[in-house]
């Protein structure tokens, strides 16, 4: 297990996390959350020292696999109540900022 | 009508409700009435409700109505007033999750369980405030404004869930909708004196809840009584082809099984639900309510030992971080909500949105699971709690192999100050109790069970076998009947 005291977790670990989750965040809020994920991650560090050997993970809720269903078409959702959403539109758009550098 | 016939129709069941509009004594209409009329004199106080639609409520109540009139009424739920947590999509209608990210989202459809209740025939009064995105457990998290307790307005009414627990208890509806990621419906049922149900992972279509940690959330219903929990989970129970995690097995009548009774029953109260944590005034309420169901025929059995169980919370707290990293990567500023704009580049108008749209509880479980999930992190902590994961379930396995039901206490305390609590992890303690049936996926239930210090409700929960919530109903219906709680806070609030 990672070590994660307090002193361990760095500004710029959680700087690295920000940029991951795309995140701003201002300098006060790097070191409280600094010091929150460390002490939230000390007191979840007990479940190292649980002996998991030959364990298989359980990843639902539920004991189901393989869910199917035919493929069936469905009638879409209304363009405009979804459209009537967009933070920005052009027409029947997603406005958005350039996304590739045209340089 | 006068104002005493107003107050009886503010304190009736779903099951009595839908007699009473039957046999002609009363209308939808003037029930529908006197909920808004109490939400109107009593939200500024209380807070439940992040948007009420009146309109549209009455609308319903008109069309329920002449339903009822001709006899065609045959929906189970026709015109009953009902509240929903703000988490679940409702369209034409403001849909927040408690978050400034989703201000303005009016949903194009409806999720799976609200458009159920609307089969059913039930009346939607409004959405009811919660902590955002669901993480939390006061509703002080919510963008919007705090939620107060009805039966202590500086107190917190637990949460996520807090609006919809706090509506029934303060008479604002008859029942509502809630979710339950590790807690979020039981542990406000607790703190608000009502009866919360989280079904078993799978049963309630998850289909337009706005996701949280999707291998752990439920949907389920707040009641004042046990019998309209059965009636609720009726409606919105069963399989949905829009939700593949929904078990395709048949939804048994639960009202028809709610008279079971205790004897001979084999209860298991393991150890590690009534160990450390748990506040004084708690623990004899919840050993008060063990010798009452003793004394009625219940075989109460403390020796089962659950080792793994106080693990459940750093498992839930590496799965719904991780889970809602990820789930919360949608709210881009793109295709709905808020979305900065004016930056350099599209990363920097999606890390303004995403500054500005998020609270700070969102950001740190975000960050939180982000760390869990990365790379060189990943098996010690997402992969270990997955596997610890797996020993509670089998845990849970063997107690139910010698068991019908397990008791426990909902929360470790009675409800607590707004403001109280400001340290993150003291406040995930709310949940050391409620967590372990979201990790195994089981259904349970909350009940009220006493009161304790301050006469704050406490609640009782009962844990049950995957898809056995009518062993849950059946318990809990028997306890309720016993007890005879008071659900209705005695300092009537708004009654100035």
């Amino acid at each position: 297990m990672p070590d994660a005291d307090a002193t361990q977790f760095t500004s710029s670990q959680v700087r690295d996390l920000a940029s991951l989750v795309r995140i701003e965040l201002t300098d006060t809020e790097v070191e409280e959350f600094r010091v929150e994920l460390a002490s939230i991650l000390s007191h979840i560090d007990a479940l190292s020292e649980i002996d998991t050997e030959g364990v298989p993970p359980t990843n639902n809720g539920a004991d189901l696999l393989n869910v199917e269903a035919e493929d069936e078409s469905q009638p879409a959702m209304p363009r405009e109540e979804i459209l009537a959403n967009a933070p920005q539109r052009e027409d029947n758009y997603f406005r958005v900022h350039a996304v590739l550098d045209q340089s | 009508m006068t104002d005493a016939a107003a107050a009886d129709l503010l304190s009736i069941t779903l099951a009595e409700g839908a007699r009473r509009l039957r046999d002609g004594s009363i209308t939808s209409r003037q029930l529908t009435e006197a909920f808004l009329d109490r939400i109107d004199t009593t939200d500024n106080d209380v807070r439940a409700f992040v948007t009420i639609t009146s309109e549209s409520a009455l609308a319903q109540a008109d069309e329920a109505d002449a339903l009822l009139s001709r006899g065609d009424a045959t929906a189970p739920l026709t015109g009953l007033p009902v509240a929903i947590k703000d988490v679940l999509m409702t369209r034409g209608v403001r849909t927040t999750a408690g978050s400034r990210m989703l201000d303005s989202l009016i949903p194009p459809y409806d999720a799976t369980a609200v458009s159920k209740l609307r089969e059913a025939g039930a009346i939607s009064l409004g959405k009811t405030n919660m902590d955002e995105f669901a993480m939390g457990s006061s509703t002080e998290h919510s963008a919007w404004f705090p939620t107060a307790n009805p039966w202590d307005l500086e107190r917190v009414p637990g949460g996520s869930s807090g609006g919809s627990a706090a509506a029934v208890a303060a008479q604002q509806c008859i029942a509502s909708l809630g979710s339950d990621t590790g807690g979020s419906i039981r542990q406000p049922a607790s703190f608000c004196g009502v009866v919360g149900l989280k079904p078993t992972y799978g049963r309630v279509s998850r289909n337009g809840l706005i996701a949280f940690a999707s291998s752990l959330d439920q949907i389920g219903p707040f009641t004042r009584t046990v019998e309209d929990a059965a009636m609720l989970l009726q409606a919105i129970a069963g399989p949905d082809p829009l939700d593949s995690t929904c078990y395709d097995e048949p939804v048994p009548d639960f009202s028809a099984q709610l008279e079971r009774g205790l004897d001979g029953l084999k209860v298991a109260a393991p150890r590690e639900f009534f160990g450390e944590g748990m506040d004084d005034d708690v623990a004899a309420t919840i050993e008060a309510a063990l010798d009452l169901l003793a004394s009625h025929g219940a075989l109460i059995d403390r020796s089962p030992s659950m080792p793994s169980v106080p693990m459940a919370l750093p498992v839930y707290y590496i799965l719904a971080p991780s889970e809602c990293s990820a789930n919360l990567a949608r709210f881009d500023g793109v295709k709905y909500g808020y979305g900065a704009r004016g930056g350099e580049s599209m990363w920097s108008d999606m890390e303004a949105t995403r500054k500005h749209g998020f609270g700070r509880e969102v950001k740190r479980r975000i960050l939180l699971g982000a760390y869990a999930l990365s790379a060189g992190y990943y098996d010690a902590y997402y992969l270990q709690a997955q596997k610890v994961r797996t020993l509670i379930r089998r845990e849970f396995d063997r107690v139910f192999a010698e068991h019908d039901v397990i008791v426990a206490p909902t929360a470790p305390t009675v409800a607590f100050k707004r403001g109280a609590i400001t340290e993150p992890y003291q406040m995930y303690l709310n949940d050391i109790f409620t967590i372990p049936a979201n990790i195994a996926g089981l259904p349970a239930i909350s009940i009220p069970g006493g009161f304790g210090a301050e006469g704050m409700p406490v609640g009782l929960q009962f844990v049950g076998q995957r898809l056995d919530e009518a062993a849950l109903l059946g318990v809990a219906n028997a306890y309720e009947r016993l007890a005879e709680w008071p659900t209705i806070p005695p300092s009537n609030v708004g009654s100035t």
